[in-house]
């Protein structure tokens, strides 16, 4: 009975998000409990905090810088504030946002939002949202400025690339596949907005869809590859692999760092182990696209120097071959993390230092040190070369410049 | 004037060991819990990581992780007709100061008592006679036992990690392990540490002369081991820095490895550093505490009113806390009155050098990496024969190779110069040390009273402390130190060197940090100042813990008892007094 009414309201909303650019709906009735609970599990799924919540900001009063190549954008106040947030906001108008980029006022969004992914999301999901969000505690905070160069300042300039890159439409079902991989294609797909990070992006910014999940750049790291390669994909990782990974930020084969610890963090712990099972069964279908990785070969000056860093100031917690401590310390050998197309996250790690996410299930937090002081570039560059060759790995190698060039990007985004 | 703070339910006077264990507990009681620290807060990473030089010099020698002297520290005599001096270096102990307490910078020397020192009056009267005890020994039975203990030794066990094999599984004695121990209801969480060759050595020795060697039991990570509160611990790398350092790794165990994870996320529980507690404050009726005053570092006063006070600082400030607060009667040496200071005791220690012509690579060690025999402690052995009460155990450890601190070289050996330098070139690879551990029994004349003339830097008279080794302990580790050298002998070595303890207890040089008494807990208010559940019998909102609660010392490290007192005390409050707050015993 329960099941016939929502899917009829999921209809009438449908019809409605296309009459809501004239004429705004009349108000709802309250949502129930029930609806509010789906919306909050929604929001964790679609990870909305990790950019509406600043650094020791409100919870989703925005304000939160979000890094792109082409400036500054930051994510906006949704709490249900009247004047600074989405108060005044209709069902019908979340839905336009999510599905077509476009706010309240008629103004495009800019893709840091992730419409071309949240495009996907049934209306009736979309509503569940809106009615969580409702109940969230308003709070009264101006949104920031956006910090971008002429002309990505005029809005209008969205409407031609949305034009290009903005594939509009709900998920629509592959009935060849089985139920949990249609349910992982959606949440991969729509709110858990994956390809964000995991696939490759063109000059403007928008993922080449026919490079789907084979890795990509997200913040200051890289998002290794999700396709089957042994080496550097999920290709040696069981479904239940990625639900553990998922579940508590860690498995015997790699932990989180980086962005990924954040997304653990907030979202993926809170999925069911359905939802994650779900997410597996997809990712463990994504075909491996073009050809393998190759890059410069390790020198063996490099590699000598290298392996020398890394008795130093590695084995302590890695051990001597890579191996790691099960439950405690990531391995390195045979990792995908490590010999992912680009080093970026390794650098990243090794100069910043990383934290295991703390969840629920796991919640210890085992943090790795910074070396950014004790390890110069082009000692960084020898160890990130040496763990990413040595012990039967294979990937390119890495210079000094490299490790330059992350120093840098490091300071101007602040870590 | 002190500002006055809102109320919490709980305050902890520092953030070590034991206020971490009551702070875990008590806020999953439902409470709200402040713990106030004297020094900063710390933690694994990045004030312990394997980013940081584990620098002897810095840690070891200039004293990087305990209490400064300039701030805090007690005055000393031997006997009650000297002046007693401020300390202004540290010497025979070293109390820590900052989160985490002296846990941080411990070796993991995990050591449950034997059954018959928590009753070692009633015990030694029973089977040896009332006149055996000299008059002057003031040793009592602890009113707890170790079948009361039993279950908080095996949860502080499991919040360790502790890796060992355990001698006695519920009355059946296990291959291996020390036999003369407890019965315990399980083994061990971790199986015993890798073996150093010196331990190899010694426990092939002590066998030769029959004695029972068993594997040390450590609070060093074995193995990864996830704690009884989801806390994962990573396995022991060996790395020889674990006494006076924090461990980099996740396997020592310390309140940043076993408690913080978790603790720290609560929103129930807070902490606040660099604020010394200064006094107790009482109501009207001096029976109530009403919470504590403490300064800040920038000097500030203020008044923190709390519903229950616990006192976690190191064992000799807890009592110096009571005396100032006027918590309790002060003890009188020379009238025999009063409690407050009373049985202050500590341990005595001596080794036997062995030099070997064998490679022992020293420096591949762990805290609590060791063998050792219990068959001379306690009352293990028959002291019928002896003129003494009490024993130690003998191990050898294997801690570490330090360079500055931790080598030993043959007798005769140059101070310094060509001939020490070629000595330590000879002996560094190839020397080991016995060490044999003795407990200190508890007399009338050693005690902590408050200083007539030396006062801290906030105006309060410092504690003083008059102590020195009697006849008893003397004879007891001459007799423990005798036993070492056998087992030295049967090694085989090039050659050995018994250091006995010898003549005053001097607190210059480094001893071990196990200051017991002066707070100390029985059945009875006339020679106890807490009862069985570490609760005041003047204040029953206020709890001390720590080993100030030791009636005298036993032949172990007390942190193992520490430990299970804390939550064996932490159960009554949470199933007793929280229910009916109140004397939890009734006189």
């Amino acid at each position: 009975m329960y099941r016939t009414i929502f899917i009829g309201m999921t209809g009438l909303l449908g019809f409605a998000a296309m009459a809501a650019a004239t004429t705004p709906l009349p108000t709802q009735s309250q949502p129930g409990h029930s609806a509010i609970q789906r919306g909050l599990y929604l929001v964790k799924a679609g990870d909305c905090a990790a950019c509406h919540t600043a650094d020791g900001g409100k919870p989703f009063a925005g304000g939160r810088a979000v890094p792109t190549p082409f400036g500054v954008i930051y994510s906006t106040n949704i709490t249900p504030d009247k004047d600074t947030g989405i108060g005044k906001w209709t069902e019908a108008g979340l839905y336009r946002a999510m599905h077509s980029g476009i706010d309240r006022q008629g103004n495009h969004l800019y893709p840091a939002f992730p419409y071309p992914w949240y495009t996907k999301v049934t209306p009736g999901d979309v509503r569940a949202i809106h009615a969580y969000l409702g109940t969230l505690t308003a709070v009264r905070q101006v949104d920031r400025k956006n910090k971008l160069p002429w002309p990505l300042t005029m809005r209008s300039g969205l409407a031609v690339w949305n034009k290009m890159y903005l594939k509009q439409g709900t998920f629509a079902g592959n009935a060849n596949k089985s139920a949990p991989w249609n349910r992982g294609a959606y949440l991969v797909n729509g709110l858990g907005h994956c390809g964000a990070c995991h696939t490759k992006k063109n000059f403007a910014g928008a993922v080449k869809t026919d490079q789907a999940f084979q890795g990509g750049m997200g913040e200051n790291a890289f998002a290794p590859s999700l396709a089957g390669d042994m080496r550097d994909g999920l290709g040696g990782w069981t479904v239940a692999d990625i639900v553990e990974y998922l579940k508590t930020g860690s498995n015997d084969k790699s932990s989180a760092a980086g962005p990924m610890a954040e997304v653990v963090h907030d979202s993926t712990q809170y999925l069911t182990d359905a939802d994650l099972t779900a997410i597996g069964t997809y990712l463990k279908d994504v075909p491996r696209i073009g050809s393998k990785a190759n890059g410069n070969e390790a020198g063996n000056n490099q590699m000598t120097q290298g392996a020398a860093v890394y008795a130093d100031d590695c084995t302590g917690c890695h051990m001597d071959g890579g191996q790691g401590m099960a439950h405690v310390f990531p391995p390195l050998k045979g990792s995908a993390a490590i010999q992912a197309k680009k080093p970026d996250t390794i650098i990243n790690v090794v100069l910043g230092g990383a934290a295991i996410p703390v969840t629920t299930t796991k919640p210890t937090g085992l943090k790795m040190p910074n070396f950014h002081d004790k390890l110069d570039n082009a000692q960084v560059a020898a160890v990130v070369t040496y763990i990413r060759n040595a012990w039967g790995n294979r990937a390119s190698s890495v210079s000094a410049g490299d490790v330059a060039d992350m120093r840098k990007q490091m300071r101007q985004k602040g870590d | 004037m002190a500002t006055r703070l809102k109320e919490v339910d709980v305050v902890l006077v520092g953030f070590g060991l034991t206020a971490s264990i009551l702070a875990q507990e008590l806020t999953d009681a439902g409470l709200q819990v402040l713990a106030l620290e004297r020094g900063g807060f710390r933690d694994t990473v990045p004030d312990f990581s394997t980013t940081t030089i584990q620098d002897e010099l810095k840690y070891a020698v200039r004293h990087g992780l305990f209490e400064e002297p300039e701030r805090e520290t007690l005055t000393f005599r031997n006997s009650m007709d000297q002046c007693a001096l401020p300390m202004r270096h540290l010497g025979s102990f070293l109390p820590a100061s900052g989160a985490g307490g002296a846990a941080v910078h411990w070796n993991g020397q995990h050591w449950r008592f034997l059954p018959d020192d928590f009753v070692i009056r009633s015990h030694t009267e029973q089977r040896y006679g009332k006149k055996f005890i000299p008059e002057n020994m003031t040793i009592q039975d602890w009113g707890v036992t170790y079948a009361d203990l039993e279950p908080y030794y095996d949860k502080f066990d499991y919040l360790n990690g502790v890796s060992g094999q355990a001698g006695n599984i519920q009355g059946v004695i296990q291959q291996g392990g020390n036999p003369f121990e407890g019965a315990r209801q399980r083994g061990y969480p971790n199986p015993p540490l890798k073996r150093s060759y010196p331990t190899v050595l010694f426990e092939k020795a002590a066998k030769e002369a029959g004695f029972k060697p068993f594997p040390c039991p450590a609070s060093n990570t074995s193995r990864p081991y996830k704690n009884i509160y989801g806390v994962q611990m990573g396995e022991c790398t060996y790395c020889g820095f674990c006494e006076w350092f924090g461990c980099g790794n996740y396997s020592k165990a310390s309140p940043q490895t076993t408690i913080f994870p978790v603790l720290l996320k609560k929103d129930s529980f807070s902490y606040r550093t660099q604020c010394e507690v200064t006094r107790i404050n009482l109501d009207s009726t001096g029976k109530r505490a009403t919470g504590v005053n403490y300064v800040d570092a920038q000097g500030r006063e203020f008044e923190q009113p709390a519903q229950i006070v616990i006192t976690c600082a190191f064992a000799q400030h807890n009592v110096h806390l009571l005396l100032l607060s006027k918590i309790g009667k002060p003890y009188d040496p020379v009238a025999n009155t009063g409690v407050v200071g009373r049985n202050y005791a500590y341990q005595i220690t001596s080794a036997v050098d062995v030099f070997l012509d064998e490679i022992l690579n020293p420096f591949m060690g762990a805290g609590a990496l060791g063998q050792a025999i219990d068959d001379f402690n306690g009352d293990n052995f028959d002291h019928a024969p002896y003129d003494f009460i009490g024993g130690g155990y003998i191990a050898l450890w294997t801690t570490g190779g330090r360079p500055i601190l931790q080598h030993q070289l043959p007798e005769g050996t140059p101070k310094w110069g060509a001939g020490w330098k070629k000595a330590l070139q000879e002996n560094y690879l190839k020397s080991c040390s016995i060490a044999t551990h003795g407990s200190v029994m508890s007399y009338r004349d050693s005690y902590l009273d408050l200083d007539p003339t030396w006062k801290d830097i906030y105006g309060n008279p410092l504690l003083r402390l008059t102590f020195d080794y009697h006849k008893n302990e003397h004879d007891m580790s001459n007799f423990l130190t005798d036993k070492a050298a056998v087992i030295a002998k049967a090694m085989n070595p090039r050659s050995f060197h018994p250091k006995p303890r010898k003549g005053h207890y001097s607190i210059v040089p480094y001893q071990t940090t196990h200051n017991t008494g002066g707070a100390a807990m029985g059945d009875d208010p006339r020679t106890s100042v807490v009862n069985r559940y570490l609760q005041s019998w003047d204040v029953p909102n206020l709890f001390v813990m720590g080993s100030s609660v030791f009636p005298q010392n036993a032949g172990y490290n007390p942190t193992g008892t520490i430990g299970a007192l804390t939550y064996w005390a932490v159960d009554a409050i949470k199933n007793q007094y929280l229910k009916n707050p109140g004397p939890l015993v009734q006189v």
